[in-house]
């Protein structure tokens, strides 16, 4: 089976062609032959490396009424992804060989995108007792990334040994940097807008202080740090100190907290109850500038779908977190390529290169070159519209973006060559 | 209707936030409770301008106080009054706040004074579309209590202006002195809106543990210092402090918050000679105030519950009654 993209802007360069023969990419060229090829017009359309999230939460086991992996992996396809990390917490927690191989496999049998599962750090996310990190690596799933995501590895010395045992495996803990006694009964960023709406404050120092401590701890046993959603302005400045020793530190940042700030909140509409939360106006703007310096290396969706009735409700009994898959790279152009300061080979690098290379995840985030696998994502960005949720192949609708008009749109996704959306439908 | 023209086009027809009345909004509000305070004192304290509507007290979280003070307002009112009470109800059954709105649409209420231990709930239920009548916040979490700030304003006016010469004015220059726990008080949030709406001067006294983060954009002056805040003080409100407080680190014993931001007799001899005390209630005698300053003629507290009747009239009749005056609507009655 060939496929010929014709005349796409591969990372936004000159129009070229593209020959997908199987699962690889067989050439690359001007007026290549499309001789025994279904051809597709990409004119004007941007072709990208297929987009890699380093952070998803797909929800099954366990809550299956707000996502499953089928339509985790689905929504990730349409989204433009064709490898997905799947967080930890799950019910029950995937901090065994057991619950990281059921994950795999689910993802193996969903065909839409490759679903890499992310171990806990500690057992049941309690943050007392490490994992089996070592049989999770070992096991089918072959983790590599550890999280406790939601939670706070807070305890320093659990820090520490996690971030020393997994070195034997080149493998890196992924922080949800939160200090717990800080953000007791936190419903929103403390500051200005918390103090009027009565709301009870997340402080950007309960983010830092442990970003602070995470940084020195990961120099001083020479171990790989990744620090999940960085959302504040004062975190970037610890990150980017850290970088320039030398250290091996990386982050991430969501495609919410480069577009929406807390000044939303005064709706008291739970669809903006995220956690870490929505900031400030100059948050957003230094982390966008961030992810333009490389100082966060790449974006993650914190992709969190939830059930209706857990938003449909008043702010405090609300879950937190947004759907993202679907939005990501639309939020991305809108924040970054729109406003000139990343152009599509930046895209390509923090949306593909770079979070393959932290999940150290083979076939993925590798250029679109002969020989490579066809891992590939076509991007009409002259699109422009409004955000639909009753359009989500996602199960859940808990997006921020209802009705907002977004530029950018997925027309085609291949997974190792087998197209997994064509012309913006799910195949 | 009341038409809350200085707040959000969402929550007009609702009393949600103190920040959303105009100087103008609140100037009626409180000219309209002096017309119903004189209703009390006649022999027969009723109006019949609510028959046959209906207001729901929707309480998620005990308020003995409060839900009687809107109980008479509406009984006063001649309103049919369904209380509902969230311990003992389906809700303490995990029933959501959407689902108990929805039935008590489904019964025709035409008002829900709600109180809820979230922030915002009363927003939500305005804003949600579940219901159609109109939403009166009679306190939310942390957030605000805008009837407890109207009759806190209307027992000020009434003390430092005069019942009849207060009416249509504002309280244009009166300095009022808030203190105690700021961070987790929506009476203080609600006043110190609506104190700065009607010309007041307010300045706000609390150990800094006890004032949020980002209270330098409100409307008003901090101090850490209730002695040099005292002389310059036409009134001073304190706000009940919990004495669970301490053992999250807000202050180290109850004894030194006592001592520090406590009002005493001697304090109170600091004031000016008309300057008055208030407080929403209920007190910690020996806490923020001690039994010579509660029960002190200075201290409004008993006032302030017979005001807060009239002020829960007033805001119930012009959020449901119409644009008349609640006199003539009265004058009226009486006449047939």
């Amino acid at each position: 089976m060939k496929t010929l993209i014709r005349g796409a802007q591969i990372l936004g360069g000159e129009p070229q062609d593209v020959l997908i023969d199987g699962e690889t990419v067989a050439a690359v060229g001007t007026g290549l032959d499309a001789a025994g090829a279904q051809v597709i017009e990409a004119d004007g359309k941007i072709l990208l490396p297929g987009l890699v999230d380093l952070h998803t939460h797909l929800r099954e086991p366990g809550r299956e009424d707000s996502e499953t992996v089928l339509t985790g992996t689905r929504a990730a396809a349409a989204g433009g992804y064709t490898a997905v990390h799947a967080m930890a917490n799950t019910f029950p927690v995937a901090d065994t060989a057991g619950v990281v191989e059921q994950v795999w496999r689910l993802g193996k049998e969903s065909g839409y995108c490759d679903v890499q599962p992310v171990g806990a750090v500690t057992v049941g996310l309690e943050g007392k007792k490490l994992a089996e990190l070592g049989a999770m690596h070992d096991s089918a799933a072959g983790v590599r990334v550890f999280s406790d995501d939601g939670k706070c590895v807070d305890d320093a010395v659990i820090m520490r040994r996690a971030l020393e045992y997994v070195k034997a495996f080149d493998g890196v803990v992924a922080q949800h940097a939160q200090e717990p006694r800080l953000t007791e009964g936190a419903q929103m960023n403390e500051g200005v807008v918390s103090a009027e709406l009565g709301l009870g404050g997340w402080p950007a120092v309960a983010e830092e202080s442990i970003i602070a401590r995470d940084v020195l701890l990961a120099a001083h046993v020479g171990s790989r740090l990744h620090v999940c959603h960085l959302s504040t302005a004062g975190s970037v400045e610890i990150v980017r100190w850290a970088k320039s020793k030398g250290w091996h530190v990386t982050a991430e940042v969501t495609p919410h907290h480069l577009l929406l700030t807390d000044e939303l909140v005064r709706s008291y509409n739970p669809v903006y109850k995220v956690n870490p939360p929505l900031r400030t106006e100059a948050d957003v703007m230094a982390l966008r500038a961030a992810l333009a310096d490389g100082t966060i290396d790449c974006v993650a969706t914190d992709h969190a779908p939830h059930p209706h009735e857990d938003k449909d409700c008043e702010w405090g009994a609300a879950a937190m977190g947004m759907v993202g898959l679907e939005t990501a790279l639309s939020v991305v152009q809108h924040t970054m390529v729109d406003t000139g300061l990343l152009d599509w080979a930046g895209v390509a690098d923090r949306m593909s290169f770079a979070p393959a290379r932290i999940g150290r995840l083979a076939g993925h985030g590798r250029p679109v070159a002969p020989g490579e696998p066809a891992n590939l994502t076509l991007v009409d960005s002259a699109y422009r519209g409004p955000v639909d949720p009753a359009g989500f192949a996602s199960r859940s609708r808990n997006t921020p973006y209802e009705g907002r008009e977004l530029p950018g749109r997925v027309t085609h996704t291949f997974l190792r060559g087998r197209a997994t959306v064509v012309d913006g439908k799910l195949t | 209707m009341l038409h809350l023209s200085g707040g959000s086009p969402r929550t007009r027809g609702h009393l949600v936030s103190a920040a959303d009345l105009t100087r103008d909004d609140a100037v009626l509000i409180l000219d309209t409770a002096e017309e119903m305070a004189r209703v009390a004192d006649r022999p027969i304290k009723k109006l019949p301008t609510l028959r046959g509507r209906t207001v729901v007290n929707l309480f998620f979280e005990d308020s003995t106080r409060t839900r009687i003070s809107f109980e008479a307002a509406a009984q006063r009112l001649s309103a049919d009054v369904i209380n509902f009470s969230a311990k003992g109800s389906s809700v303490s059954k995990g029933e959501s706040l959407k689902d108990t709105a929805l039935t008590l649409e489904a019964m025709g209420a035409d008002a829900v004074v709600i109180r809820h231990h979230d922030s915002g709930a009363p927003h939500r239920l305005a804003t949600s579309g579940w219901i159609n009548g109109s939403v009166v916040n009679a306190g939310d979490g942390t957030h605000e209590h805008p009837t407890q700030a109207l009759l806190d304003a209307f027992t000020l006016r009434r003390r430092l202006v005069g019942p009849d010469a207060g009416l249509g004015q504002d309280l244009s220059g009166r300095r009022v002195t808030i203190v105690g726990d700021v961070l987790h008080s929506r009476v203080a949030r609600s006043n110190v809106h609506l104190l700065h709406t009607l010309g007041a001067e307010v300045t706000l006294v609390a150990p800094p543990t006890l004032v949020p983060i980002g209270v330098e954009h409100w409307p008003c002056e901090v101090s850490y210092d209730l002695d040099a805040v005292l002389p310059k003080s036409d009134a001073v409100m304190m706000l009940r402090v919990q004495r669970e407080r301490m053992n999250a680190a807000f202050f180290p014993t109850e004894r030194e918050y006592a001592r520090r931001y406590g009002l005493d007799g001697e304090r109170m001899a600091r004031m000016p000679e008309d300057a008055v005390v208030m407080h929403p209630g209920p007190m910690n005698r020996g806490m923020e105030i001690t039994a010579e300053v509660a029960d002190s003629a200075r201290c409004t507290a008993v006032e302030q519950v017979a005001n807060g009747v009239s002020i829960r009239m007033a805001v119930l009749y012009l959020l449901l009654g119409g644009s008349e005056s609640a006199v003539t609507n009265y004058r009226t009655e009486e006449s047939k």
